[in-house]
């Protein structure tokens, strides 16, 4: 019982040790190829931790971070509700699917560049244009992908919902909903990640805050130092959001395929 | 008044890509009493499922009329479809599954139901880790679980070894004893509708309709291995050749 109970711990913990092992692998070469460049462009790890340090306590990061993070959710709501209205409107109806698909295709295919600049030209630089161009950019892929899901519905179950009369609430939120989750997750997961890198584009364009709008700072200063602290920081609160709330979610729509 | 009446004149589907549609159901008109445990027995094809749909509300696209009697209340009747496959929602455990067609808080009929199935121990299980046998077993639970007006099965016990249909049955029977309702069971086997039902309604090949409608008057305990039984399957299939092949098989 003990070897029972010992022994999935003992596994994970080893797991996290190389995972450890591989990120202070990854600090040592910085530190060690820093040190032998020794050039102003490529600062050493602990003078980019300390900078870390120093902006979050003293200086302005703790500040931009949050102006980014509420954009990131924003716009993320945003394209997750729409995109999904849209790809489940599109995969129940044939006519509708016809009618739109180009306009999909064509919006998959627009640069993530070209919709920002238009959005800023059109609607001018403002927190609205900026969290709507960055929602527009995702809304396709999310639609695609929901799409897929509302395509691949059981009938089966749709049927017996319908011969029990269990009303429409209850179809949809029992039957329907539980098949999209797993496409729900996967254009969440994919979302995060594009959506909080084209923040930062449109930040760096048009705002006066946000990291996007820090790191345009540094670049004009030539400050890779800091450049490098924001990056850091944001990739790793990104990181935190992908294990404490993703993963977590995941696992519970999944917890009957064990 | 019956409790279900229906007289269906056509039913057909479009054909696919240009191909000529296909009549599946023809001049098919039958009454069920309420209470009355009725067999439709017909070969594969012959538009069983479809006519059933079409009973369960699923399938509006038919000519004729099909009528299922009110509750005493006047509200409309419950109808309780066991499909060929369990059809259950993986992500629920079996007693999820149940309380899913009930109304909320019905805790109690749950245990009931699995409990006369035999399941109490799975409640807590997912379908995927069900048998096919205990998975048919919930779904009989699920449809007796809404104490229906009306319950329709359809082949309920196929792709299942002899021993386990045999024990299904069984349970089948005592649950209808224990909550009777008017039954309507498909299957192309004509010696399970010979044990089961009051009454045969025996259809043709497609467009199917009713050909010969034969009463069975012997007490079901007594229909185990009876020679009367097997004469009267002996004598259907004399007079309707067409159901051999598919109804000739043993049962199971």
């Amino acid at each position: 019982m003990v070897v029972a109970q010992r022994a999935p711990s003992w596994l994970s913990t080893s797991a996290l040790v190389q995972r450890i092992g591989s990120v202070v692998l990854f600090v040592a070469v910085w530190q060690v190829a820093a040190a032998a460049i020794g050039s102003r462009l490529l600062p050493t790890a602990d003078a980019v931790f300390a900078a870390l340090v120093r902006e979050c306590v003293d200086g302005p990061l703790l500040f931009h971070l949050g102006v980014t993070l509420a954009r990131v959710a924003a716009a993320f709501v945003i394209a997750m509700a729409i995109g999904s209205a849209i790809g489940i409107v599109m995969g129940r109806s044939r006519t509708i699917d016809v009618l739109f698909d180009s306009w999909l295709v064509l919006l998959l295919n627009l640069p993530a560049l070209v919709i920002i600049v238009l959005a800023y030209v059109w609607f001018g630089l403002t927190e609205a244009a900026a969290i709507g161009a960055v929602a527009v950019n995702k809304i396709p892929a999310v639609a695609v992908m929901l799409r897929e899901g509302a395509r691949a519905l059981d009938r089966r179950y749709a049927e017996m919902a319908d011969s029990f009369r269990i009303g429409r609430w209850r179809t949809l939120r029992h039957v329907v909903l539980p098949q999209l989750y797993p496409y729900v997750f996967a254009a969440a997961r994919s979302g995060l990640a594009l959506v909080w890198k084209i923040v930062l584009i449109v930040e760096l364009l048009g705002r006066s805050d946000g990291v996007g709008f820090q790191i345009q700072v540094f670049f004009q200063l030539f400050d890779v130092t800091r450049i490098l602290a924001y990056a850091i920081a944001f990739a790793a609160v990104i990181q935190v959001i992908e294990w404490v709330m993703f993963q977590p979610l995941e696992r519970r729509a999944a917890r009957w395929r064990d | 008044m019956p409790a279900l009446s229906a007289d269906i004149r056509e039913k057909r589907y479009k054909g696919a890509g240009g191909a000529p549609a296909r009549v599946a159901l023809a001049g098919l008109s039958l009454a069920v009493t309420a209470g009355e445990f009725v067999a439709l027995v017909g070969p594969s094809g012959c538009g069983k499922t479809t006519f059933l749909n079409i009973v369960a509300g699923l399938d509006r696209h038919f000519t004729g009329k099909v009528s299922v009697a009110a509750r005493a209340d006047g509200s409309a009747a419950r109808i309780g479809y066991v499909f060929q496959e369990p059809r259950l929602l993986p992500w629920r455990t079996v007693a999820e599954n149940i309380s899913l067609v009930l109304e909320p808080q019905q805790d109690a009929v749950v245990s009931e139901v699995l409990d006369a199935v035999g399941l109490s121990d799975a409640r807590d299980l997912y379908p995927p880790q069900l048998s096919l046998g205990m998975s048919r077993r919930v779904a009989i639970a699920r449809a007796f679980a809404i104490a229906p007006d009306l319950l329709l099965m359809d082949e309920p016990f196929v792709s299942l070894d002899h021993d386990t249909v045999e024990q299904l049955r069984h349970v089948l029977l005592k649950l209808w004893r224990a909550r009777p309702t008017t039954v309507l069971f498909v299957t192309h086997d004509l010696r399970e509708a010979l044990v089961l039902a009051d009454r045969l309604l025996l259809l043709s090949a497609s467009p199917g309709h009713v050909v010969a409608e034969v009463p069975v008057r012997l007490p079901r305990a007594q229909r185990g291995n009876s020679a009367e039984i097997e004469s009267l399957r002996d004598e259907i299939l004399r007079h309707h050749r067409e159901l051999i092949g598919t109804a000739a098989t043993p049962a199971g």
